[in-house]
């Protein structure tokens, strides 16, 4: 009975953190699509709801009621795993992100590694899909997001290590406490716009859509999905986006923490901080989608292993030799 | 030059000014409109659904001269007709197949007493292949519903023809 019990409490915490990112993640969509509508000067989604803030809702609602196609000569069992294991893993990242000092599912002490290696992993969902599809576009599109993705990690994670040069701790609370006084968006400015690029690639977001590129490769790893598959796939694919634009504030722009540390501001609970931070970080994932064009393949390889990663390893070393010469080494 | 072109790459100078016409054009007024809400303007040439017209006093305007019949190219048009007891003839059959017409306007061009039109209407589409041959009641139906916009639309066209 008390295990039990115990079990009811955890299942409500993780329900409580869950359904309002599920439900974010819809509103998210929303955004986009209305954002990107905005700057093409059209009028976007605005019948569903006041707005249009439904229009999430009713496509999920007839994504539910569309047949789901399994090709006859696809591996069905990684074909349905799949979108399972990209909305999972896109949606068990969110445990660690802190909401204010104490409001975090699990305070783990190495919460960016665990970060870093579920969004890592997010890659299988889609090399799994584009796989178990047999079929000649959905594995293209895969091939691509796997040398992609692989490829952005790397630098992602020396972006990491910069910051974490800086506090000297894995856990992500840590990390907001570490920016009190000195955001590191600031002194750290290069590596925020190296990441933010990175996780444009990461999340498969255009200018860096190969993966899913609909000129060349009908959708990529999604083409053979339909129905609540795909929905998945989607919805895990607007969470990583989230997760990404979260990390990027909880990294650089202090997480929970006020802009301003003074009474007006730091009465405003902290949750409310790190989301107008996740949406104004999602706002400028939005207006670039509707500004670039798509890369080329080489294009791409070419910006992530020759300059993202020679670029933000400098700047590693940079960081380093200045905390060591001043003595400013978090050692504790 | 070639330090210009690095200090431009480095500072993403392009990608930089691109962001700021888009979050400008976000402000800008929109160039769509919201359809089923609102329309936007349509001449009063516009060729839509076709209409037969009737005189002020109820009378058909048709003749059955079957102009209309011989000069469309899409050959959608068929007129049967009957001499009525006043001794004027009238149509007794006037169908139009709407999926063979092309929307062309020469019946209405060759039409002598300005009996079929085609009026501003665009949103007809119908669930059953059946429901887009349209009869003369149909016709004369679509004419009395529409005839003040056609009377007005023939008016403001007047002057060019």
């Amino acid at each position: 009975m008390e295990y039990l019990s115990i079990v009811f409490q955890e299942v409500y915490k993780i329900l409580f953190l869950l359904v309002p990112v599920l439900v974010s993640v819809a509103m998210i969509v929303w955004l986009d699509r209305r954002v990107w509508a905005f700057v093409q000067k059209r009028q976007g989604p605005n019948v569903v709801g006041p707005f249009g803030l439904l229009q999430s809702l009713a496509d999920a609602l007839k994504y539910i009621f569309k047949e789901i196609i399994i090709p006859s000569s696809s591996n069905k069992v990684i074909f349905i795993l799949a979108p399972i294991v990209t909305m999972t893993l896109a949606l068990i990242a969110w445990a660690v992100i802190p909401f204010s000092a104490t409001q975090v599912l699990a305070d783990i002490n190495v919460g960016v590694l665990y970060l870093f290696a579920v969004s890592s992993l997010g890659v299988y969902g889609i090399i799994m899909g584009g796989w178990a599809s047999n079929s000649k576009y959905p594995f293209l599109g895969a091939i691509r997001s796997a040398a992609q993705m692989v490829s952005y990690e790397v630098s992602i994670g020396v972006i990491i290590i910069n910051v974490l040069l800086c506090v000297g701790s894995l856990n992500l609370n840590d990390i907001v406490i570490a920016q009190k006084n000195l955001w590191f968006v600031i002194p750290l400015f290069p590596m925020f716009v190296i990441f933010f690029i990175s996780a444009l690639a990461e999340t498969n977001r255009p200018p860096f859509d190969l993966p899913e590129a609909e000129a060349e490769l009908v959708a990529g790893y999604q083409t053979e999905y339909s129905g609540m598959m795909y929905a998945m796939f989607w919805l895990g694919e607007y969470a990583n986006i989230l997760l990404m634009c979260a990390m990027g504030s909880i990294l650089f722009l202090g997480g929970w923490l006020s802009p301003i540390d003074m009474y007006p501001f730091t009465f405003v609970p902290g949750a409310i901080w790190l989301i107008l931070k996740i949406l104004l970080l999602f706002i400028l994932f939005a207006l670039v989608k509707a500004i670039v064009p798509r890369y080329r393949y080489d294009q791409l390889m070419r910006l992530g292993w020759k300059v993202f990663l020679p670029l933000s390893l400098t700047w590693v070393v940079l960081t380093a030799s200045y905390l060591f010469y001043f003595n400013l080494l978090p050692i504790n | 030059m070639k330090i210009s072109r690095f200090l431009k790459t480095i500072f993403m100078a392009d990608f930089v000014g691109g962001l700021f016409i888009a979050i400008k054009e976000v402000f800008k007024s929109k160039k769509t409109i919201n359809y089923p809400f609102e329309k936007g303007k349509i001449s009063p040439r516009f060729r839509g659904e076709h209409a037969l017209r009737r005189y002020p006093d109820g009378e058909e305007r048709c003749i059955a001269c079957k102009l209309c019949e011989a000069v469309c190219p899409a050959q959608a048009i068929t007129i049967e007709s009957s001499q009525r007891e006043d001794g004027s003839r009238k149509t007794t059959r006037y169908d139009i197949d709407m999926m063979k017409c092309i929307y062309c306007g020469l019946c209405e061009e060759s039409c002598p007493v300005d009996a079929i039109v085609q009026g501003p209407n665009f949103e007809f589409s119908t669930e059953t292949r059946e429901e887009l041959y349209y009869t003369k009641e149909k016709l004369l139906d679509n004419g009395d519903r529409w005839e003040n916009v056609l009377a007005a639309n023939i008016k403001a066209d007047n002057p060019y023809r």
